[in-house]
């Protein structure tokens, strides 16, 4: 069995482990693993459009809010009706949880696609700027429609996502970028970053990479957005604007740019972060800002950009040689 | 007949105001080819030394509100100087999208030590200048209104002046040109960033005192959505073009008080981007801007 392979499925039964025995945790613990967690999947999606494929995209937050919305609704409106008040097994609210996270997924897959086809033809700043102006225009909708709660959004969304359903994504999500990024097919994701122009020469279709690179990352941004509001149990708008964009990106720029290892790393740090700051409170986003900067000054390749095949690969001969 | 000419003069102030925010956008745009994130917070910042100059002068006096966005000006060019020196110089040689995060950074430091110097809760702001209502033929102009398109329009002609009949204005269009090349006719480019730096916090600052007039209430998160539009005006006129930026402005200032007017209004915000993507996608470089082919 491929490598990758192995170490999705046991993420996903070490995940499945640590669900079961969750209530003996702090659930403060649970709850800032669960956001590092759904900052995985988010960053790591990200990294595959800004990363992989070089296109500047600052509207993930927009497809999060599609996928959370379009799940949450799915959870809130069938919910009842399958299950009447009873409120069904925990088997039946799984599989109807896990469809949710999919139709959400995939609602903000084709949200990805209509956004990706007209804005791709754009490049550098102008991308950034456009996908950053879908996301607001697709809260803006949010903001206005009545029957999604309007600015006040939603709001008793059953209490679902799990560390299982969490990690088993975050796994699935980094199982999908790494292998479509190794595959044959998906050199090209790379080939469009370091030189369109020569990709095209040499018959890449450099437009259908954007495209598809878009779509995936829309995808798991949708399912995070819905393991997000069955997290959160309410989701506004306002909760999914640019700057939620913007913390996203600074996560995969931070681990540096197409290194998923890296980026998992900055993601799990940039949310443990806020919260270690929270006895300085007051404080907090200043010394955010700050350390922000200074990393930016002192390791501008991203904080988290080794080569780590290259470490693992000595640190074994060190072991060997010290054996031998 | 005049609902149309009133909302025009709206939306000709509004569009006046994004003009002096845009400009600083474009101009560091132009030199340094990256969106500069904090200097929505640098308008911010403007706001608030208006704000506190404001008080110990004479309400209601035309010097007063000048010196006031005097000092606006002067304060807020020292910072955008100071950012560039201590923050963006450093990383020039580096990849643009450090910058980015590194403006990025700035922008939430402005934002958050404004909270804790200035505290979060919004503040009326000193009406600095005299108000009076100006009637004419029905239509209804407030003093501030006349005010900031006046005061728009003699920066914007400065600026003009500034960049196209000074030596340093020169420098500028030189190394936004090319970098390189100016550097070889022994042009100073430290020097001519630090200045762009200042002209555009400058005008922000301005543009702070002004906005805070028509919307007397400040606020340290006051920048983020004109500062945002402001962007979006940029490249709507294409990033990098002066004339551009101010006609962008314009163009959204108008757009924005149009739909605020009718009955779409909760769709302001969506409407303005909507704006852009619509002409970016048809003038990729936007409206004045230059579309160059990528050679090989």
């Amino acid at each position: 069995m491929p490598k990758p392979l192995i170490a999705l499925i046991a993420t996903v039964l070490v995940a499945f482990g640590l669900s079961h025995y969750s209530d003996r945790f702090d659930p403060y613990y649970l709850d800032v693993m669960t956001g590092v967690g759904i900052n995985i999947i988010l960053a790591v999606s990200l990294n595959l459009v800004n990363g992989y494929t070089g296109q500047f995209s600052l509207g993930h937050a927009g497809f999060m809010s599609v996928g959370a919305y379009l799940s949450a609704g799915i959870t809130l409106l069938l919910g009842p009706r399958l299950f009447g008040s009873g409120g069904g097994s925990a088997l039946q609210q799984g599989m109807l949880f896990l469809a949710a996270l999919v139709a959400g997924g995939l609602g903000a897959a084709v949200a990805g696609l209509a956004v990706g086809i007209p804005s791709l033809r754009l490049k550098g700043d102008y991308l950034a700027l456009v996908t950053l102006g879908f996301g607001e225009i697709i809260r803006v909708t949010f903001q206005n429609v009545d029957a999604l709660g309007g600015a006040l959004g939603l709001n008793g969304i059953p209490n679902y996502t799990t560390v299982f359903w969490v990690y088993s994504f975050a796994a699935l999500a980094v199982f999908t970028v790494i292998c479509l990024v190794r595959s044959t097919y998906g050199r090209g994701f790379i080939a469009t970053r370091d030189d369109e122009v020569a990709s095209e020469a040499i018959g890449l279709n450099t437009t259908r990479y954007k495209i598809v690179a878009f779509v995936v990352g829309a995808f798991f941004a949708g399912v995070a957005g819905g393991l997000y509001g069955h997290f959160k149990l309410t989701i506004t708008p306002t909760g999914f604007d640019f700057t939620k964009s913007i913390e996203i990106v600074v996560m995969v720029i931070l681990g540096g740019m197409g290194n998923t290892t890296g980026v998992i790393f900055a993601a799990i740090l940039l949310t443990i972060l806020p919260e270690a700051l929270r006895s300085v409170e007051q404080y907090r986003m200043v010394l955010y800002s700050v350390l922000l900067i200074f990393l930016m000054l002192v390791r501008p390749n991203g904080l988290f950009n080794f080569d780590y095949m290259a470490i693992s690969a000595r640190l074994w001969r060190r072991i060997t040689q010290a054996r031998g | 007949m005049s609902e149309f000419l009133q909302q025009l003069i709206n939306g000709l102030s509004l569009g006046a105001i994004y003009a002096l925010i845009a400009l600083g956008y474009t101009m560091v745009y132009g030199v340094l080819r990256f969106i500069n994130f904090a200097h929505s917070d640098v308008f911010m910042v403007g706001a608030f030394i208006g704000y506190y100059v404001g008080r110990h002068l004479p309400e209601g006096t035309v010097w007063g509100g000048l010196i006031a966005m005097a000092a606006a000006m002067a304060g807020c060019a020292v910072l955008g100087i100071g950012i560039e020196r201590l923050v963006y110089r450093p990383l020039r040689s580096g990849p643009t999208l450090n910058v980015l995060i590194t403006a990025i950074g700035m922008s939430l430091f402005l934002e958050y030590s404004g909270q804790l110097v200035f505290g979060a809760t919004p503040r009326a702001f000193p009406s600095i200048f005299p108000a009076k209502l100006i009637e004419v033929h029905g239509l209804i102009v407030s003093m501030n209104q006349v005010i900031v398109i006046v005061v728009a329009a003699v920066l914007m002609v400065a600026l003009e002046f500034a960049v196209f009949k000074t030596k340093i204005g020169t420098a500028m269009r030189a190394v936004a040109l090319n970098p390189k090349a100016a550097q070889l006719v022994g042009i100073n480019i430290d020097v001519v960033i630090s200045f762009t730096f200042g002209l555009g916090s400058a005008l922000a600052g301005a543009g702070g005192v002004l906005y805070a007039l028509n919307y007397p209430s400040i606020d340290p998160l006051m920048g983020l959505v004109p500062g945002l539009k402001a962007f979006v005006a940029a490249v709507l006129g294409g990033v990098g073009n002066i004339p551009g930026a101010a006609l962008g402005a314009l163009i959204l200032g108008m757009v924005e008080t149009f739909v605020d007017g009718s009955r779409w209004s909760t769709y302001k915000d969506a409407i303005a981007f909507a704006t852009l993507i619509g002409i970016l996608l048809f003038r990729p470089a936007g409206l004045l801007g230059r579309f160059t082919a990528e050679k090989v």
